[in-house]
């Protein structure tokens, strides 16, 4: 695969990133149209169409409860970006100035974040989520606000151990001694040297967050019924799964193709930023 | 001790003393003082304290190591030791300012050098936006670079070892400091790189009438550079005077084992070296510092010398070169 990639000019991008980018360029672009357009609307139980049609002309992904399974699909890939990027954004918002404050704070408020963050690593997503779920009722919000919370800590670490490393470099002493306060010294010094280290983190984190989101739907935590989302329609189709394999397959390929596009594109992110920035000076 | 300047010095340290957590004297009672427009060197092997009494007078010592006694710099009234670091902030980049030894690491990477410049006026409020921008080409300019307002566009890892060190030198000057510290500044560099960046610091700090604090273990450095020096070793200053004088007429052993090692030709036409090695933070001995090096030792020198002075040079030591 690289060299193939190689010998068409594009051995500089790495195979992860071209491959992942594609993936999530793919998803992205289905969610986009599905906004504007899908075959059929993707919740409205059709007439003239069997329970469970395999996919045939008219319905590529065939027929689920008498509903358009690829519309459904590509429906649902707004859900799953949705949570992703709330999750992720909510997560970044504040595991990253947590783990700036663990840096550069004194010793105790570092040992308090990161016990914390211990403490809130142990604890599983989905028992998170299934708490919230119990007191404010299930829905999008509480799952989004679940997964990013659990993907707090993370986030805190990556920006602590990124922000020491930059911290003990000679430029953030010079910026000391040239009379720059503590918050000019982690946003203009720490958090441009770090950048790539948390695009890499956010796309894994983007990536765990389908799968979370995916596995409360399931459980029945998430999304509600009138919306499309992979994880509901894995749901759906568990009693039948013998009898229309189909209306498991598609939105499983979708969970599993988005998944593997944003782990590849962490990964070649990782190859083309991580590398140490500092080191390249 | 050393000779204090008439009127109010550009820096004064008096009885300055850095400890560890576990009570290991780092340094131990320095007392220097730099005028306006005076240029005094620190010179002493790796792990005398050089790089320490540096930091420690930008008030940039670690956490956890604590300072005591006094350093004022003119222009502020307090003692820098337990003063808050907000108000050293404010001092840093303006009052006093430092130029580092590595060039390479000295800059943020992933700054354009021109918008580093511009940011040590910015921090200070002494301009703002387009008008910094130009006084940041101005002072690239002004420290020899050439086509300053492209340099200006440039990230750090596009420009030498030199080029970024001139850059660092016109961030140190940017606000006109009283008091410039240069730790080891040219180590780094070629040598050819070398005498214009020496040269250029001279004139920087004569534009500006600041003071010099200039720290290396490079004699011939030193005698470029400046007026008067500090030899300092296990955390004391061990001598001082005129670098003239202190050089042709040494009277501490260790500044004499300095000055025949700095030699090209020692007394039996090699290389000649001061014996051992410098111990580590801690393990220096009681009484003289330099005793267990030092030829001329008795038991008289486990007792701390007095500071002795013959004119503008100073000495701690009971059998000082040249004495009876």
């Amino acid at each position: 695969m690289t060299s193939l990639l190689r010998r068409s000019g594009l051995g500089r991008l790495n195979a992860s990133l071209v491959l992942g980018g594609t993936l999530v360029t793919l998803v992205a672009l289905a969610a986009l149209v599905s906004i504007v357009w899908t075959p059929y609307p993707p919740m409205r139980v059709l007439s003239g169409v069997g329970n469970f049609d395999p996919p045939s002309g008219s319905h590529w992904f065939g027929i689920g409860f008498r509903r358009d399974i690829f519309s459904q699909v590509i429906a649902g890939a707004q859900t799953t970006l949705l949570v992703g990027v709330v999750a992720v954004g909510l997560a970044a918002l504040v595991g990253v100035p947590l783990g700036l404050v663990a840096a550069m704070g004194p010793r105790w408020l570092s040992e308090l974040v990161m016990r914390t963050s211990d403490l809130v690593l142990a604890f599983p997503a989905l028992l998170l989520a299934i708490m919230l779920a119990a007191i404010y009722g299930q829905g999008r919000v509480v799952a989004m606000v679940a997964i990013g919370i659990a993907s707090i800590p993370t986030f805190a670490r990556v920006t602590r151990s990124g922000s020491l490393a930059v911290l003990a470099s000679d430029f953030v002493l010079a910026a000391r001694a040239a009379g720059r306060g503590p918050l000019g010294i982690a946003v203009r010094h720490v958090l441009p040297n770090i950048a790539g280290l948390l695009i890499v983190q956010a796309s894994v984190a983007f990536a765990l967050a389908i799968l979370a989101e995916a596995a409360l739907a399931y459980l029945g935590l998430g999304t509600p019924p009138d919306t499309p989302s992979w994880g509901r329609m894995l749901l759906e189709a568990t009693p039948v799964l013998h009898r229309a394999p189909h209306l498991a397959i598609f939105p499983g390929l979708a969970i599993a193709i988005s998944v593997l596009g944003f782990n590849l594109l962490g990964d070649g992110l990782r190859d083309r930023l991580d590398p140490k920035l500092l080191e390249r000076s | 001790m050393t000779t204090d300047q008439p009127g109010r010095p550009a820096l004064q340290v008096r009885d300055l003393s850095v400890t560890t957590r576990s009570g290991t004297h780092l340094l131990s009672d320095l007392t220097f003082a730099i005028a306006d427009g005076e240029r005094v060197g620190l010179i002493g092997e790796s792990g005398s304290g050089k790089s320490l009494t540096a930091l420690a007078v930008m008030g940039l010592l670690s956490e956890s190591l604590t300072a005591t006694g006094g350093i004022r710099v003119s222009g502020h009234e307090r003692n820098l030791i337990g003063e808050r670091e907000g108000a050293l902030s404010r001092l840093r980049g303006t009052t006093m300012a430092m130029v580092f030894q590595e060039p390479m690491t000295a800059l943020n990477p992933t700054m354009r050098v021109g918008q580093q410049v511009a940011e040590v006026l910015t921090i200070h409020r002494r301009a703002r936006g387009a008008q910094a921008r130009e006084r940041a080409v101005a002072l690239l300019d002004q420290v020899g670079l050439p086509e300053p307002a492209e340099t200006a566009h440039a990230f750090p890892h596009q420009l030498s070892g030199g080029q970024r060190q001139r850059v660092v030198i016109a961030m140190a000057l940017a606000n006109d400091p009283a008091l410039l510290v240069c730790d080891e500044p040219t180590t780094a560099l070629d040598v050819t790189v070398q005498d214009k960046v020496l040269g250029l610091i001279v004139d920087g700090v004569e534009a500006r009438d600041a003071a010099l604090l200039f720290i290396t273990h490079d004699l011939a450095v030193v005698s470029r550079v400046c007026e008067r020096v500090l030899v300092m070793y296990g955390g004391r200053i061990v001598e001082s005077g005129p670098v003239g004088q202190v050089f042709a007429a040494p009277r501490h052993h260790y500044t004499a084992g300095l000055v025949a090692a700095s030699a090209l030709t020692g007394p039996r036409g090699g290389l000649s070296a001061i014996p051992g090695t410098v111990p580590s933070a801690g393990r220096f001995p009681t009484g003289c510092v330099f005793r267990t090096r030092c030829a001329a030792a008795t038991s008289e020198c486990e007792i701390q010398p007095r500071w002795d002075a013959a004119g503008a040079q100073g000495w701690a030591c009971h059998h000082p070169i040249g004495a009876s």
